[in-house]
């Protein structure tokens, strides 16, 4: 009997499967060549590669590295596809192929690789295994993409799982520290309840659709184009919840509270990957839900993101004005940048969603930079991560201040940044559709965020006497290449924004029914 | 008057970048290898600086030998390296403008800042972080050229967000002072205030108008392309923005406190330049004020008139001498705002040009005072001084009697030519505001000036005065010379200045023939009237009290028979006692109360909210899910609310 | 059977296990609370799914993949939690405030 393998097309999810792939080649080649840590291979002894970085442990993060390299080819691959015969869904409309997705792959894989390099040189330097380490990143990556390209909320739900459940592992990476511990459960505690509301939502979207479905026959979109409004009560309060269950992923306030701590006790290079990362998926798909499918809705959805918007700028940014921990205070800021890629949300225009594609893209370039640099001032168990303990950084190391003042004035929106420009496109595009007022309080919730990047500035700055320790960087070429990398983006997006907004816009565009 | 609208990139102003190039490349220069360099740090700083005023030289007869044959615009010259931002029909270079407006900024930010590089050399000399200082200085010239030869709304802003920077570091310099890290982050945080509404302005201009340089701006001002509402928005929130920048009421709080600074800092940032951009930006933009359907001018010259006989009061009663020139710097950005409200910008420009050169001139004065007297800045402890130090005496004398406003000096050609716009616009209250303040001015700096050069030597114990070293000097003499002879760039009858800037910014309406001369007149009177009574006052005080130990030997019928006296104590309990109050109030109530008390409470309501939701952060899991369910449950009832309606 | 019984059922269900991650301290005892929940929206599910009868199925699929997926959650929390029981030799998520404010 001939077996007749069904036709697949697999361009639309490509990239997770490269992913995926690498992430399990890497699990295996770790248990026969990768370098365990001396706690565990006491025999193994002298032989650490402590002067040379890369050392003999440089297979798994090249091979990481090739996944991700992958991945984008194979992103670009179906850009042309799309590109060429406009967006489609695959797997029976369960993935869909479009410039949105695409350009948000493409986005994540940089994020990953980014993050792969730091975090090869922070474990080889305190010793610490890597090979799931390089997994769990490539898992999680994969997650996060099929985040932006799933159109069936059974997807959403794996997705959001699959890359959940990798970071709350990561967040726990080094388990010798007792933070880093107590971070990981919380963020897994809050992470896993907040999963069953986002849960209850679907559930509530099925009950009033009868689908699960978000372009496909008889799936949410037709049902909202053939249904009265009056019946459609069920569905805005499924989807309440499912804004609540991406809302704590892109730490909207009054979903935010994990943000800090896990954010603090995060080993600094996982945090990057998060604020990066986490925050990308989580408005690709709320940015897919609520601007693109849930259109119709807006009126209903609106109101209760502006208040979002709103609570979550005024709010992370006056938090972050008393903190003491820089990693804390980068924290509730990454909340404040979260409410101002909702200003973009809430403008539902294409402004919007390509105005809030480059600002969570430039602000991954960015803060995937402020948090190596905490990384390489931090010592061993980062302990080193109080505004204090930055004090005199101008002078022990003036060019990594000068890059970190860069990263700040970005973070906080000054010109020639890619900061300035970013908020420059989402606050646009709500003034454009009508919401002046909201960028007012974004307006006022920046003045207020200038103050505490101040602050980190000044203390850097100073070079009195007091200075107990002085910072002292430790850092490899991988570390340095990542930080220039960062601070150049940051400065280049900031002086020549015009390609890669235009290449946000030329990639909002949607599959649809 | 038309505008051309800068459509394509051109390439004419061959020199516009290296104004600005120069004083970056030494900045970045200093800012790394600045201790290396050691004192040559200075040489580098105050060269790069000299450099760019050549180049402005250069760019200046560039555009005069322009030929004017197709109408007075022609005199434009722009330079685009890149377009910047390219958003459907929206665009926005990179470029900077030459023009009339423009190239008098640049000799003033140039010139002066070269002078006061060159007085630094000699200032800072036994300064630790000499290279960083001159450093900051270049950054800071190189960011305010930017500011005004940006051809575009948003370069300016860079430029504007640069100065405010460089300014902070500057007046955070000496930053193991806690004062003077407080005063950095009062000037930061009021200038914020300020560059949000500019911010906002731009967005609101860039949607409104659908371009953001000058040019375009001002045409569509100008056409009714911008309606006369979304005008006055726009104007009000630029405005707003030059308030901040400029220190006029209510945010003028910081720039007393920025005196903090370095002393050629205070003369080049917070007198000469950087504080004179908010003067800068309402002139280019002037025809959008003028297109607002709410008579935003009038409130630009209220506000200008107000500030100016406020400050000036406040100025009569202190004491410091870097507090005196700062609240007179205040006071004269509030004339220069009254010209810009009364429609006379080339004569706001004017009073600009001849105030750089006299308030940077007496504040190098007061560092060479302090510099003498180790830091001392009690005009109580000063007295007699020109005798010990002739060349600053002088010079200051020539930045006294400008700012007095007595012929021939540089001041009483803008002063009178302010005033005589404000008659000449109908506006007699805003007339007598700024005559009011002519006199005060003329009274409270002779009082400053009689105290310290006059009379008998006083100096505080244990110091040896002595006169400005060379390189001082070296400044103090050109801004001397200017001082006394600035008005001649644009005397009566030959105007020259007003008609080399009219192309840009107009005609100034402003009185002629007999009511001309009558207003100087009074101008005049009143200027000397302040003088003599500060010279009764303050330079015979000095002998009052040798009297006063005289008469009480002698008894009280000697001094009974000294009716002067009683008419001195008259003066004291009629006019300078409720004067005095009128400071005291305007100094403790208005400045430290109210407007100080805004924003301090401003800042103490974050800090305070926010130690209050930190709490909220308790750190207990079990919490943080609480917070999460009531987030839900307030979603849902939301939702629940709205679905029902 | 009308499908409101088992949305009652499954609300009542639901708010218990809320009413158990707010007020249990044993980490352990938080996790099988959110399982409750977990298996709340499993009803859910289920119920609406036989509501729409043939065209609802993927009510039914979706319950699956929710149990798969919660396995693998459990998983991971129960591997935290011995770490943590490790270190402290208790699981009281009481007495984990290292981090705050």
């Amino acid at each position: 009997m001939d077996f007749v393998a069904p036709k697949i097309a697999l361009s639309g999810i490509a990239p997770e499967i490269a992913l995926a792939a690498t992430a399990l080649l890497v699990l295996l080649a770790d248990a026969f060549i990768g370098d365990r840590p001396r706690t565990l291979r006491p025999e193994h002894g002298s032989a650490r590669p402590g002067s040379g970085i890369l050392g003999n442990r440089w297979h798994l993060p090249l091979l990481s590295l090739i996944g991700f390299g992958a991945a984008v080819y194979l992103a670009l691959d179906a850009w042309d596809r799309v590109d060429a015969t406009g967006a489609t869904t695959q797997f029976s409309g369960m993935i869909a192929v479009d410039g949105f997705s695409v350009f948000v792959k493409i986005t994540l894989a940089v994020f990953g690789a980014l993050t792969i390099l730091l975090g090869h040189e922070y474990l080889v330097r305190r010793d610490l295994e890597e090979g799931e380490f390089f997994a769990l990143v490539l898992f999680s990556v994969a997650g996060m993409m099929l985040m932006a390209s799933s159109a069936d909320l059974i997807v959403t739900f794996l997705a959001l799982e699959t890359f959940s459940i990798a970071l709350y592992v990561l967040v726990g990476y080094q388990r010798s520290r007792l933070d880093g511990q107590e971070a990981a459960m919380k963020y897994f505690l809050l992470g896993a309840f907040s999963s069953t509301f986002f849960l209850l939502g679907i559930a509530l979207v099925f009950g009033a659709t009868g689908s699960t479905n978000l372009y496909g026959e008889g799936g949410i979109t037709s049902f909202l184009a053939t249904t009265p409004a009056a019946d459609l009560s069920l569905l805005v309060l499924g989807a309440g919840l499912l804004i609540v269950g991406l809302g704590f992923k892109v730490a909207a306030v009054p979903f935010h509270m994990w943000t800090p701590d896990a954010y603090q006790g995060a080993p600094s290079p996982v945090t990057g990957f998060m604020a990066a990362g986490s925050k990308l998926a989580g408005f690709a798909a709320l940015l897919r839900l609520l601007d693109v499918v849930l259109f119709p809705l807006r009126w209903d959805w609106r109101p209760l993101v502006i208040g979002i918007a709103v609570v979550t700028m005024i709010v992370g940014s006056i938090l972050a004005v008393v903190q003491d921990d820089i990693k804390r205070m980068l924290a509730y800021s990454s909340i404040a940048h979260a409410g101002f890629v909702f200003t973009a949300v809430i403008a539902t225009n294409d402004r919007g969603i390509s105005g809030a594609l480059f600002y969570l893209a430039t602000y991954g370039l960015t803060i995937v930079g402020a948090f190596a640099i905490v990384a390489v001032l931090g010592g061993p168990e980062e302990r080193r991560t109080r505004v204090n303990d930055f004090r005199g950084l101008f002078a022990a190391h003036p060019l990594l201040a000068g890059i970190l003042t860069l990263l700040m004035l970005s973070l906080a929106g000054v010109p020639i940044t890619s900061g300035f420009v970013a908020k420059l496109v989402v606050f646009g595009a709500a003034v454009e559709a009508g919401y002046t007022w909201v960028v007012v309080v974004g307006a006022i919730a920046s003045a207020i965020a200038a103050f505490f990047y101040l602050r980190i500035l000044v203390v850097m700055y100073m070079v009195d006497a007091e200075v107990a320790e002085e910072p002292k960087a430790v850092m490899g070429p991988l570390s340095i290449g990542v930080i220039g990398l960062s601070a150049a983006a940051t400065l280049v997006l900031g002086l020549f924004w015009s390609p890669l907004i235009e290449l946000a816009e030329k990639a909002t565009f949607f599959a649809g029914p | 008057m038309t505008f051309a609208a800068s459509t394509l990139p051109t390439d004419e102003a061959t020199f516009a970048q290296l104004i600005f190039g120069a004083p970056l490349l030494g900045a970045v220069l200093l800012l790394f290898f600045g201790k290396r360099l050691g004192k040559l740090s200075g040489i580098i700083g105050s060269a790069t600086v000299g450099i760019a005023f050549v180049f402005g030289v250069l760019s200046f007869m560039d555009l005069t030998s322009i030929a004017t044959g197709h109408g007075e615009n022609a005199r434009v010259l722009t330079k685009s390296w890149f377009t910047w931002i390219e958003v459907g029909d929206f665009n926005v270079h990179m470029s900077l403008v030459i023009d009339q407006l423009s190239i008098v900024m640049v000799f003033v930010i140039t010139g002066v800042g070269f002078l006061i590089h060159v007085y630094s050399i000699g200032y800072m000399s036994s300064e630790e972080n000499y290279g960083r200082f001159f450093a900051y200085l270049n950054l800071f010239i190189a960011a305010m050229l930017l500011l005004v030869l940006g051809d575009n709304l948003l370069v300016m802003f860079i430029g504007w967000e640069g100065v405010g920077l460089c300014s902070y570091l500057l007046i955070g310099f000496w930053f193991e002072d806690r004062a003077n890290a407080t005063a950095a982050k009062k000037a930061f945080v009021v200038n914020r205030i300020g560059d949000f509404s500019f911010l906002l302005g731009i967005f609101l201009l860039a949607v409104s108008a659908g371009t953001l340089t000058f040019a375009g701006i001002n045409e569509s001002a100008v056409s009714g392309a911008i309606g006369g509402s979304m005008a006055t928005v726009g104007a009000l929130l630029l405005f707003g923005g030059a308030a901040g920048k400029s220190a006029q009421i209510p945010l003028y709080v910081w720039l007393p406190d920025a005196m903090a600074g370095p002393t050629p800092v205070s003369a080049l940032i917070h007198a000469a330049t950087m504080v004179t951009a908010g003067v800068y930006m309402v002139a280019r933009t002037f025809p959008l004020f003028e297109a607002a359907s709410f008579d935003v001018l009038l409130l630009v010259a209220w506000v200008g008139g107000a500030t100016a006989v406020i400050t000036a009061i406040v100025a009569a009663a202190e004491y410091d001498i870097k507090k005196i020139l700062a609240y007179s710097t205040i006071s004269q950005l509030g004339y220069m705002f009254l010209a810009l409200g009364v429609g006379a910008y080339s004569i706001a420009i004017f009073h600009l040009v001849t105030h750089a050169f006299f308030k940077a001139l007496m504040f190098l004065g007061s560092g060479s005072v302090m510099h003498a007297l180790d830091g001392e800045t009690d005009v109580r402890r000063m007295g007699g001084l020109r005798k010990v130090m002739p060349i600053t005496g002088w010079t200051f004398m020539m930045g006294w009697l400008a700012i007095c406003g007595i012929v021939p000096f540089s001041g009483f050609f803008s002063k009178d030519a302010i005033l005589a716009g404000a008659w000449a616009d109908g506006q007699y209250v805003l007339w007598g505001l700024g005559v009011a303040t002519a006199a005060l001015t003329a009274f409270y700096m002779s009082r400053l000036y009689l105290r310290v050069f006059e009379g008998g030597v006083v100096m505080p114990e244990g110091t040896h005065a002595h006169d400005a070293p060379p390189t001082m000097a070296a400044a103090l003499i050109p801004l001397g010379i200017l001082s006394l002879a600035a008005g001649a760039l644009n005397f009566p009858g030959g105007l020259t200045f007003e008609h080399f800037l009219e192309p840009v910014l107009g005609e100034p309406e402003v009185a002629h023939g007999l009511t001309a001369w009558l207003l100087g007149g009074a101008a005049t009177v009143v200027a000397v009237g302040g003088i003599a009574v500060a010279w009764a006052l303050y330079l015979r005080a000095g002998g009052l009290q040798v009297r006063d130990r005289t008469e009480r030997m002698l008894g009280p019928a000697v001094r009974a028979a000294r009716n002067k006296l009683y008419v001195d104590r008259t003066y004291e309990t009629l006019i300078l006692q409720p004067g005095r109050d009128l400071a005291v109030f305007c100094t403790e109530v208005v400045d430290r109360k109210i407007i100080d008390g805004a924003v301090n409470g401003t800042g103490k309501l974050v800090a305070g909210s926010s130690e209050l939701l930190r709490r909220l952060q308790t750190g207990y899991v079990r919490n943080y899910a609480a917070a999460f369910l009531v987030g839900v449950v307030v979603v849902f009832s939301i939702l629940i609310v709205r679905v029902a309606a | 059977m009308p499908i409101t019984y088992l949305l009652i059922l499954s609300s009542m269900l639901f708010s218990i296990g809320v009413y158990g991650v707010l007020a249990r301290q044993n980490a352990v005892l938080i996790l099988l609370s959110i399982e409750l929940m977990l298996n709340a929206v499993n009803i859910n599910l289920v119920a609406f799914s036989a509501m729409f009868g043939a065209e609802g199925v993927a009510g039914q699929v979706f319950a699956l993949f929710i149990i798969a997926v919660a396995a693998a959650e459990v998983g991971v929390g129960l591997a935290i939690v011995i770490l943590i029981f490790r270190n402290r030799s208790n699981v009281d998520v009481d007495e984990m405030s290292l981090m705050k404010w």
